[in-house]
């Protein structure tokens, strides 16, 4: 769920973002793709294409449903819009390595997941 | 009828029975009793639905009495902007709950037909609501 509680901020561009306990943004209207790569920054992760077209996929899931998907979903989402070959879990581990539906979720400016494992 | 042509009917008629059944099977039903205003029981269900979804159990939901509501197309979000639950029942798909079962009695006394709803729905008789209820090893009711 999308946390009220600002811990810390991020300076982005002579912007201030604010961003909850666990890194995710407060206000979720404040994604950029800047923003995106300042948190990637901090996972020690350079955003290429592939990591783009991911965050393309998570944005879009939380348009239609108005939540973050947990792994399974985002696996099928993935599936759907980028094909089969990209629809494997140890594909997004890669991408986004350790928890790729939470971590995918933080860059792409979406609440956390709530029912991640 | 020939003897022939009803032993051929009968035998249809149990392979119908036995298709619905394996339809209806699975680890988690969850009865969703409430509409979605009024109280978050329906919310709570779909979350818990999906919790269970999301660690590879086989979920079935069933809309029994004023839950057959939460089905009903065109809903919005209320004056308070708080979220609806239409998108968390069309997120569905994606944590591969796909039977969507609705109690028939409830449907007719409300005056709903599966074409007012927003997803496809099996219509269940009070007697596959008790085969549903010992196919599922684990039920919860909202």
């Amino acid at each position: 769920m999308a946390s009220s509680e600002i811990a810390r901020y991020l300076s982005v561009a002579g912007q201030r973002v604010a961003l909850d306990p666990e890194g995710y943004l407060v206000d979720l209207d404040q994604w950029s793709p800047e923003v995106a790569q300042a948190l990637a920054d901090e996972e020690n992760l350079r955003l290429e294409p592939a990591h783009w077209e991911v965050i393309e996929v998570l944005r879009d899931f939380y348009q239609r449903f108005e939540q973050a998907p947990a792994m399974r979903p985002l696996v099928k989402a993935v599936g759907m819009s980028l094909g089969k070959d990209k629809a494997s879990s140890i594909y997004l581990m890669k991408l986004f390595p350790g928890s790729p539906a939470k971590i995918g979720a933080r860059l792409a400016g979406l609440p956390k997941p709530a029912n991640c494992l | 009828m020939s003897k022939r042509g009803f032993a051929k009917e009968a035998e249809e008629e149990v392979r119908a029975m036995n298709d619905t059944q394996t339809d209806l099977q699975g680890d988690l039903l969850v009865i969703l009793r409430h509409g979605p205003h009024g109280s978050s029981l329906l919310r709570e269900g779909l979350d818990m639905a999906l919790v269970a979804a999301a660690f590879g159990r086989r979920v079935s939901l069933l809309f029994m009495g004023t839950g057959c509501t939460a089905l009903v197309s065109g809903q919005g979000q209320g004056p308070l902007g708080q979220k609806g639950t239409q998108a968390t029942l069309n997120m569905l798909e994606m944590y591969d709950i796909e039977t969507l079962l609705v109690e028939s009695e409830a449907m007719h006394a409300l005056g709903l037909k599966a074409c007012d709803l927003s997803l496809p729905v099996i219509e269940v008789s009070p007697a596959q609501i008790q085969a549903a209820m010992t196919t599922h090893r684990l039920v919860a009711t909202f």
